[in-house]
């Protein structure tokens, strides 16, 4: 019970800090913009359309490219705002002694750092959630394009996230508040460029390349988990309009939607994860 | 009466017993901590410290930079894992949390989040205690300190003096039985070291203990019952000042000094001589009486007192004087 007050206690604290730093401020500023832009490209695409320029079947695969390529930028910023976010929340507080008063209380380090972890995937997963929402609102008022699967299509993007800061509150509790920001977000890209490779890997029928991107969505699940979101986000057409196999190596479609087995190996690589970053941070001298 | 009251009386009964058995015990004292050691890499912080703080006590912490003060301290309250050694607080144990329920902290490194006002910053360490702490007792709280007109203003703005006088709020408002003060006026002015003084020692008047660790041995020597001195991360000496100050002296010029007064003063104690002043050790275990008991004898025996002056050694001497043997202590091992 007491350990339940203080998790929660930690993560409105850690909320509480997203806003004054006006990190909110900064994330709704840009995604204002980045959904004004897509509004402005999608109403040319709908306008393209009217013109009978493009098929039915053309309309809904750009629809999808088009969503999936905004999303993947929702996710950006989302990575980049949370990755760097978690050093200084942690590392930062650590460093600084702002934790040294707050975990003399009667208080585990356990449950500070869930606190400080659940804070901050609600405040990324509720990014990439209310920024996907309306993306997807956009698009239905300009195209009359709506996702085949938005509820699960966003959860998987708010997974995602979860994974990314996972990461960077490991990171964030063995090296500095900046180094662990840099480091959570480079492999992001990484993994999503190995995850690229594979798909082109796939799109050839070649194995060992195909394997480069099978290797890091095991090692590190956002791409996994991104592919996933994509194709609840695509339109099931695409796959014929595309040219079936094809699909696999363009990079903001997604060939085959994700598996039980997959989204078992993602929660068990968080647990795994903030585990490992758990034991690094009881152990640590403040 | 039925069976079932009559159960019921005889277990408020065994509950009552219990209760005035428990109320008879002394209290555990509020630190407890025995052959503490902590070692960073190969350097050896820590080596076999132990020593307590007695409820409602004030312990100052002394010795030089880099004797293992706040080491110490910080195993105390769990933020440094020591390598050996056990830590009671409040009668439980360190390793619970739940023995820090009752403890303030202000820390060397002392920074809250600047993003909070003083206010946010009081309610959420009261909320972490898990103790009811009203509003009002928060806000006497920062007026205590001299923050009440910043209470609402965010902590960014403050400068380092008005985030140490926050800093001793935090420790202050869930009504501590123990408050642990690092260093508390490293950055406040002289009146700000006053407020401190009376701060503690209106902790001592409400019973609650002091653990006090300064650089500054005026301001210890001033507030302490006891005092533990750190060196080279062991304790190099521990005591009442009483205890660690030793003898006191007198200092006496005196003339026509007849033999029988000679032989009076020899009988007080140790005489050093130079001219007409006399330097004459006392007992530490006398009560007050030797002084005036001396004067009056001198005087009957024909002597003419021209100034009598107590003297003392003071902590810092004698500080200074346990560093000293240490070093010497240590250079006489080294081949």
């Amino acid at each position: 019970m007491t350990t339940a007050r203080n998790v929660l206690t930690i993560a409105g604290l850690t909320l509480r800090e997203a806003t004054r730093r006006r990190v909110v401020l900064a994330l709704t500023t840009l995604t204002v913009v980045l959904i004004a832009l897509s509004g402005w490209g999608f109403s040319r695409v709908a306008a393209e359309n009217d013109g009978s320029a493009l098929t039915s079947g053309e309309a809904r695969l750009t629809a999808s490219i088009l969503l999936n390529l905004v999303m993947f930028g929702f996710s950006l910023i989302a990575a980049l705002g949370t990755a760097f976010l978690a050093g200084p929340t942690l590392s930062g507080e650590t460093e600084s002694g702002i934790a040294l008063a707050v975990l003399a209380r009667p208080i585990r380090r356990s449950a500070y750092l869930l606190g400080k972890w659940l804070g901050l995937v609600v405040f990324g997963s509720g990014f990439v959630v209310l920024a996907g929402l309306a993306q997807c609102l956009v698009v239905r008022a300009t195209t009359d394009y709506w996702p085949p699967e938005p509820v699960v299509a966003l959860a998987l993007l708010a997974a995602q996230t979860a994974v990314l800061l996972t990461l960077a509150v490991l990171l964030s509790t063995v090296i500095s508040p900046m180094a662990s920001g840099v480091v959570a977000v480079g492999l992001f890209c990484t993994t999503w460029v190995a995850g690229v490779v594979g798909g082109i890997g796939e799109g050839l029928g070649n194995e060992s390349v195909a394997r480069v991107g099978t290797i890091s969505r095991v090692l590190l699940p956002t791409d996994g988990l991104w592919q996933g979101a994509m194709n609840a986000f695509q339109d099931p057409s695409v796959f014929i309009t595309f040219g079936g196999q094809d699909v696999a190596a363009f990079p903001f479609l997604s060939s085959a939607p994700l598996t039980l087995t997959y989204l078992g190996w993602a929660a068990l690589w968080v647990a795994m994860v903030w585990g490992l970053a758990a034991a690094s941070f009881l152990r640590k001298d403040l | 009466m039925s069976v079932a009251a009559q159960s019921t009386d005889v277990g408020d009964d065994a509950r009552r017993e219990v209760a005035d058995l428990v109320s008879g015990l002394p209290s555990a004292p509020a630190v407890w901590c025995s052959g503490l050691r902590k070692r960073y890499g190969k350097q050896l912080a820590v080596e076999d410290v132990s020593f307590e703080v007695g409820r409602g006590e004030i312990v100052g912490l002394l010795g030089p930079n880099g004797a293992g003060k706040t080491s110490v301290i910080k195993m105390l309250l769990g933020l440094v894992h020591a390598d050996e050694g056990d830590v009671m607080l409040l009668g439980q144990p360190g390793s619970d949390p739940a023995s820090r329920i009752r403890v303030g902290y202000l820390p060397e490194l002392f920074r809250y989040q600047p993003w909070l006002s003083p206010l946010e910053v009081l309610t959420l360490h009261v909320r972490l205690s898990g103790l009811a702490v009203s509003a009002k007792e928060q806000r006497d709280c920062l007026e205590l300190v001299g923050l009440a007109g910043r209470a609402g203003d965010r902590l960014g703005g403050f400068s380092k003096g008005m985030q140490q006088r926050l800093g001793l709020a935090v420790a202050l408002v869930a009504g501590p039985e123990l408050v642990v003060l690092d260093e508390p006026t490293s950055a406040l002015d002289p009146l700000g070291r006053a407020d401190v003084r009376d701060i503690v020692l209106a902790l001592k008047e409400r019973n609650v203990a002091v653990l006090l660790n300064s650089h500054l041995i005026g301001e210890v020597e001033r507030v302490c019952d006891r005092v533990v001195i750190l060196d080279r991360g062991r304790v190099a000496a521990a005591g009442t000042l009483a205890e660690l100050l030793g003898q006191r002296e007198l200092h006496l010029h005196l003339s026509d000094l007849s033999p029988e007064a000679e032989a009076r003063l020899a009988a007080t104690g140790k005489v050093e001589r130079s001219g007409e002043w006399f330097t004459v050790s006392l007992s530490a275990d006398d009560e007050g009486t030797a002084v005036p008991d001396l004067v009056r004898d001198l005087a009957a025996l024909g002597a003419r007192v021209h100034a009598v002056e107590p003297a003392r050694i003071t902590l810092e001497e004698r500080l200074l004087g346990i560093l000293r043997d240490g070093a010497a202590a240590r250079a006489g091992e080294t081949p």
